[in-house]
């Protein structure tokens, strides 16, 4: 019985693999599912999930495979089918509703209705006269008692407790979690370490121990070094806001793994290119921004630049004095990156864009020409080549 | 084993979902990882665990420099070359310097121990994977002696995480899993109850009512947990606060008195503040 659902599992998006659905089942022969549904989901949702951000989706899928609504994975409140919706309602309503809807402006019109309320309702709802939800008088949702409502979901449990537990959803907004992923990018940022030893000397060095017990005519005289740490210098500038909102996700994994894998680690945000200043602070970049010319004194050269942008805009902006977006700029931001550049020989470009678009944006050519080709796609791979290139 | 049922205790409120997520982990004798908001009893659960159950607990509290190593054994070779240097006897028995770590003090027990990896999220990323055949097999070689270390009651072992690094997959596969979702405000009551059983009973709405108003603030950078409300209780219970004085609606300071167990930071005070000016000026006395 279990197999069909751990099937629907996977093609849901979900990486539960043969050992986890194997504990499961060894747990329910030793009984522990007991008799209830309660347990039975509880101990399902402890053996095959094991992350808070697939919750949500075992909770849709737990949901709708005992419910036997097999057709319906796709995110219930975004992009219910239209078929299903037809059908459930096909099948629910009698000759008399039917004709009652009918007298409402007809099927079609129910549908355009609930599709305009779906786009506008972004949580689940309970009570109230207009929102989808359960137990109110709006036409769309469930336990309502409006007769030409439609009904979504959880039919013929009402009175079942255990039904609610997964149907609340209440791990929906952990389903965004920003630390997806980045176990990936810190293992190719790892690449990027070099160790050095500083601070306290507090591991032993054999070798110097052995060389100095033996000059020291077989009397022992221990030698302590500091431990290894991860000694490379990384300044990271990230493209802020503008064209960049699509990427702001993949921005932020690179972001959150290079902050805790770099100890020595400097970010500044710029928008479109680097002019005259850049910021810390997005909230308060007017206020509080750190002239470049800053940043290339107090940081040596042994940082290593990593710029995050699409390099999506206009040329102007980066070849004319005057040509930014956001102020005035006296000199044009190829002088500026020009400057950082002979600051940090050691600088790439990361560009969340795909590669093939690159050559048709004007911009992208123009900023690889600047950082002579040193531009590499914002995925695992690309990442990759640009550490390569950072050495 | 049937017996060996987890149902929280008289201090700890354990959820249903909990209490199947770790009767499983004991049932099967296979790891619980437990994630969950910082402060929502993630450690607690293992001492409680243990104490309900009546079993030793060993606890490991893992730091960014730990190593999988250190939990098994070490090998203390500084010792051993002084005592050679010295002339002491000890020296030609390597296993006198084998220094035990925690899982191999818990694989020795006697009666199946509680082992607790706590914030197993510290360390460094490759350290879940070097636990992976000890956890498996539940046993490891020490080279030094050449000697197998099996356990002889496969410990229950919990694990925390406060999701600072991801863990790998083959780690999680091993796992049960369960993510200890924030109480609603029912079980805080209960949980409040257990900590301050003579909690007066309009004091414990006000206070509840006020801390959730507070955890519903967006863009709060760090939420209030349950820990933070305990200690906030046992405060208003020091300072013998009266419950009339939690009303934020009707006071004219209404934000929270003694904040600072709540709100953890600078910016959060600021912003909580903001939002109650605004709020005043809104809908004015």
């Amino acid at each position: 019985m279990l197999i069909p659902f751990f099937y629907m599992l996977r093609e849901g998006g979900m990486k539960t693999s043969i050992t986890e659905l194997l504990t499961l089942l060894e747990a329910m022969k030793k009984g522990l599912a007991g008799q209830s549904v309660d347990d039975f989901y509880f101990l399902a949702r402890a053996s095959l999930v094991k992350d808070e951000a697939d919750l949500d989706r075992f909770d849709r899928i737990f949901g709708a495979y005992f419910k036997g609504v097999q057709d319906s994975l796709a995110d219930l409140t975004q992009e219910l089918p239209e078929d299903w919706l037809r059908h459930q309602a096909e099948l629910m309503l009698s000759e008399e509703e039917r004709a009652k809807i009918e007298a409402m402006g007809g099927f079609e019109e129910l549908m355009k209705a609930l599709q305009e309320r779906l786009d506008e309702q972004d949580e689940r709802h309970e009570g109230g006269n207009r929102w989808i939800g359960t137990a109110g008088t709006s036409p769309f949702g469930a336990y309502g008692y409006n007769p030409e409502g439609v009904r979504m979901g959880q039919e013929g449990s009402r009175n079942r407790s255990a039904v609610k537990v997964w149907d609340k959803r209440e791990y929906r907004n952990l389903d965004d979690s920003v630390e997806l992923g980045t176990r990936n990018i810190k293992i190719a940022l790892r690449k990027l370490r070099k160790f050095a030893r500083e601070g306290a000397a507090d591991q032993l060095d054999l070798d110097d121990t052995i060389d100095k017990t033996a000059r020291n005519a077989g009397l022992l005289d221990i030698r302590m070094v500091p431990e290894r740490h991860n000694a490379v210098k990384v300044l990271l500038c990230l493209d802020i806001g503008g064209s960049m909102d699509d990427h702001v996700r993949v921005c932020e994994e690179m972001f959150s793994a290079a902050r805790t894998e770099f100890k020595h680690l400097e970010y500044f945000y710029f928008h479109n290119f680097v002019y005259e200043n850049l910021w810390k602070d997005n909230r308060r970049r007017r206020s509080e921004k750190t002239p470049t010319l800053d940043i290339t004194h107090k940081y040596a050269s042994d940082y290593k630049l990593i710029f995050v942008g699409d390099a999506t805009m206009s040329p102007y902006e980066i070849v004319y004095a005057g040509g930014s977006v956001e102020h005035w700029n006296e000199e044009p931001g190829a002088v500026w990156i020009k400057r950082l550049l002979n600051t940090y020989p050691k600088a790439v470009w990361l560009n969340p864009e795909p590669q093939q678009r690159w050559d048709y944006t004007p911009s992208t050519k123009l900023v690889r020409e600047l950082m002579d080709d040193r531009m590499y796609p914002l995925t695992i791979a690309g990442l990759d080549e640009a550490i390569k290139t950072l050495h | 084993m049937a017996e060996d049922r987890f149902s929280g205790t008289s201090s700890y409120i354990a959820t249903d979902d909990l209490m199947m997520a770790v009767n499983a982990a004991v049932t099967l004798e296979r790891p619980i990882l437990v994630k969950g908001e910082p402060g929502t009893g993630k450690t607690q659960l293992a001492i409680e665990v243990a104490s309900a159950l009546g079993r030793p607990l060993h606890e490991w509290h893992i730091k960014s420099t730990t190593k999988a190593q250190q939990g098994l054994y070490e090998y203390d070779a500084v010792a051993r070359l002084r005592d050679s240097q010295l002339g002491d006897d000890r020296v030609h028995d390597i296993g006198n310097y084998i220094v035990r770590g925690k899982v191999w003090e818990a694989f020795e027990s006697e009666q199946q121990p509680v082992l607790l990896i706590d914030e197993i999220d510290k360390a460094d990323i490759e350290f879940p994977n070097d636990l992976l055949q000890e956890l498996d097999r539940m046993e490891f070689f020490v080279y030094e002696t050449k000697q197998l270390v099996k356990a002889r009651h496969r410990p229950i072992i919990v694990i925390t995480s406060n999701n600072e690094k991801e863990l790998p997959d083959a780690f999680l596969r091993r796992c049960f899993f369960h993510y200890i979702k924030f109480p609603d405000k029912d079980t805080m009551a209960r949980i409040v109850d257990v900590h301050f059983p003579k909690l007066k009973k309009d004091l414990l709405r006000e206070a509840l009512e006020a801390f959730y108003k507070v955890r519903d603030v967006r863009g709060l950078k760090k939420k209030p947990s349950t820990s933070e409300l305990l200690d906030w209780i046992k405060l208003l219970l020091a300072e013998d606060i009266p419950p009339e004085a939690l009303r934020g609606s009707d006071s004219r300071k209404a934000i929270p008195p003694l904040h600072g167990a709540l709100l953890k930071n600078e910016q959060d005070v600021h912003l909580f503040e903001q939002l109650v000016f605004l709020d005043r000026r809104t809908n004015p006395q």
